[in-house]
């Protein structure tokens, strides 16, 4: 079994973002894996591990697949860390202010050419947040989709996969034969902290950087040009109004309802 | 006429508040055409509930193909309604899985997605808020027909009177899109209080609540307010998943917010800070939630609480 998972480096979530030419400045904050991916490591890595157990070679493989610039590698290494086998990295120029619908294809073909048959993600990147990826993934690859997994059972022989999907909507138990994209949310599992000699193994594990020609992408198809839609214009909220604070000295309830009630907010 | 496509998002038996808002929205910029999704029989329940909206015609696809097989399916009967209807924009209600159906409509019928608008304009143009509600984005689909997810309380629903034409409309659901089997599903467990997104008045608990929600949701109770929870409170098993507040919970943007034993940390700020009213209750005074709020109490939350509620109480009596 083959899995792919894609992940993403975004800001540090704890970081203020801004932006710059309608574009998030990514030089000026800490660039890390996105936390939710980590989920889908996790989860991946619990899946193979028992399968893989007593192997010499590990028959069942984890490989991470990104897009983004060259410093991308960083967070593919902390996801090889955590026990992943190696890494895809698309790497280009031309990529730069793609939109869901250029990272889909890019992601796509990169998933088609590896064989891969399933792949993880996490639900949405920390920094975007449009949650549309997995299923346009699905989309493009024509495979089934099982999207916010809160659990999810491999059946490695049988070639299938039953998640329990989680949302606003409520539980729906769902189930797919190979191949499939399935993406977790974060209630799934709590993910391990690479160790030492994770870390260490880490620095030898392949990472195949490539560049758009080399996946057979042209490059007006994704980055600013490619793009199928635009900002026009981006502005910083305006910072809110300053607001009183009281201490509570004993009569912070009958204040609270005062301040409700003459903003008729209640 | 332009005509402006939109999916009518339903619980199988009830609609739910988002498409007289996704209507008023789409007669902006055209007439407004409601699809939808049903099991066989159950679309002209679902088409009675719409009337007093502004919705101009309804198109009612009643396949239980769609509700078994999940998102492709659904996918594959909205862009056959496309084909059809040669809309100018199709708009979803935000939501898990409406932005799943928005982002893959949009690759099958070629079209840009725009996700979690706040705002939609005649030309088609949306507003967003991006980076947890830090920045306000004005964008534009520039190629094929848009794809729009809305956040639900985006806008306040017109009424109208004259009632939408209904008409039918068979849909066939290709293998291709069938390799999903949903075996079962169950609802989400509803109180009797507002939903999350849809509510005015959002009153949410951290982990100063030390696991006891009680205040809060009878201050919730008396005020008509929806329950929210951090992800503090989620993680611990106080409160459901589906009531988190924040980058990985819910985004809201009520009249009011009371944040009651949460701390503010920026992950929780993502998903409130655009709230219009911002009030904190907290026993710590450095607590970040107190840069955003308009009215913070430094204080227990178990004593503020039940005195705010009896003081409520009292006046309003
Ligand atoms: C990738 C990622 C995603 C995340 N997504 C979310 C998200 O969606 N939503 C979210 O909320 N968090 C999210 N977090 C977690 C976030 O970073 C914080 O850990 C979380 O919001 C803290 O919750 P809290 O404020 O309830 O708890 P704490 O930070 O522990 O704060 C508790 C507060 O309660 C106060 N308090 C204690 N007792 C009382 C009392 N009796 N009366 C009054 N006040 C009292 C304390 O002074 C303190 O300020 C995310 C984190 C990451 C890394």
């Amino acid at each position: 079994m083959k899995i792919a998972i894609c992940v993403k480096q975004v800001p540090d979530s704890w970081a203020e973002k801004k932006m710059v030419n309608g574009r998030l400045d990514r030089e000026s904050v800490d660039a890390v894996l996105n936390d939710l991916d980590e989920y889908a490591i996790e989860e991946a890595l619990r899946i193979v591990e028992p399968l893989n157990e007593g192997k010499e070679s590990p028959e069942h493989t984890i490989t991470l697949i990104s897009m983004g610039p060259e410093r991308t590698t960083e967070a593919i290494r902390k996801g090889l860390s955590m026990g992943a086998d190696g890494g895809v990295l698309v790497s280009d120029p031309a990529l730069a202010g793609s939109d869901a619908v250029a990272t889909a294809k890019v992601l796509s073909k990169v998933i088609q050419d590896g064989g891969f048959d399933l792949v993880f993600c996490g639900t949405e990147s920390t920094d975007a947040r449009m949650s549309v990826i997995p299923a346009m993934l699905a989309e493009s690859l024509g495979w089934a989709q099982l999207t916010f997994a809160g659990s999810v059972k491999v059946h490695a022989g049988a070639k299938s996969v039953e998640i329990a999907r989680m949302t606003e909507s409520g539980v729906e138990t769902m189930s797919a034969a190979f191949p499939c994209v399935v993406s977790v949310i974060e209630k799934i599992n709590e993910p391990r902290y690479p160790s030492f000699k994770g870390i260490m193994a880490a620095k030898k594990k392949p990472i195949d950087t490539k560049a758009l020609a080399d996946i057979g992408v042209s490059s007006g198809e994704v980055g600013t040009t490619g793009a199928w839609s635009e900002v026009l214009e981006a502005q910083p909220r305006p910072p809110r109004d300053k607001g009183v604070k009281l201490e509570d000295s004993g009569d912070g309830g009958t204040k609270l309802a005062d301040y409700l009630l003459e903003k008729r907010l209640v | 006429m332009a005509n402006i496509l939109f999916l009518v998002d339903h619980d199988g038996s009830k609609v739910a508040k988002t498409p007289g808002e996704l209507a008023t929205f789409a007669k902006r910029a055209g007439s407004a055409i409601g699809v939808i999704l049903a099991n066989n029989g159950a679309g002209d329940a679902l088409a009675a509930q719409l009337s007093g909206t502004e919705i101009d015609r309804l198109i009612v696809v009643e396949n239980d193909e769609i509700s078994k097989h999940g998102i492709a399916a659904a996918v594959s009967a909205l862009a056959q309604v496309v084909a059809k209807e040669k809309p100018e924009a199709l708009l979803v209600a935000s939501s898990a899985r409406g932005k799943e159906i928005a982002g893959r409509l949009a690759l099958r019928i070629a079209g840009g997605v725009i996700t979690d608008a706040t705002d939609f304009r005649s030309d088609l143009s949306t507003t967003q808020s991006v980076f947890g509600g830090s920045f306000t984005v004005n964008a534009k689909v520039k190629v094929g027909t848009p794809v729009i997810t809305i956040r639900p309380s985006s806008i306040e629903a017109g009424v109208a009177s004259a009632a939408a034409s209904i008409e039918k409309f068979e849909v066939s659901i290709e293998a291709k899109d069938k390799t999903v089997t949903i075996s079962n599903s169950q609802p989400p467990v509803k109180g009797g209080r507002p939903d999350l997104t849809e509510a005015k008045i959002v009153i949410s608990g951290g982990r100063g609540t030390n696991g006891n929600f009680a205040e809060v949701e009878a201050m919730a109770d008396l005020i008509g307010a929806a329950v929210g929870a951090s992800r503090a409170a989620t993680d611990a098993g106080w409160y459901p998943h589906t009531h988190q507040v924040g980058q990985t919970g819910k985004t809201v943007s009520p009249q009011l917010y009371i944040a009651c034993g949460i701390s503010g940390a920026i992950q929780h700020r993502a998903g409130m800070q655009t709230s219009k009213t911002i009030v904190a209750i907290n026993k710590d005074p450095e607590a970040p939630i107190f840069d955003l709020a308009d009215f913070g109490v430094v204080g227990d939350l178990f004593a503020v609480l039940p005195q705010a509620r009896e003081a409520l109480k009292a006046k309003r009596a």
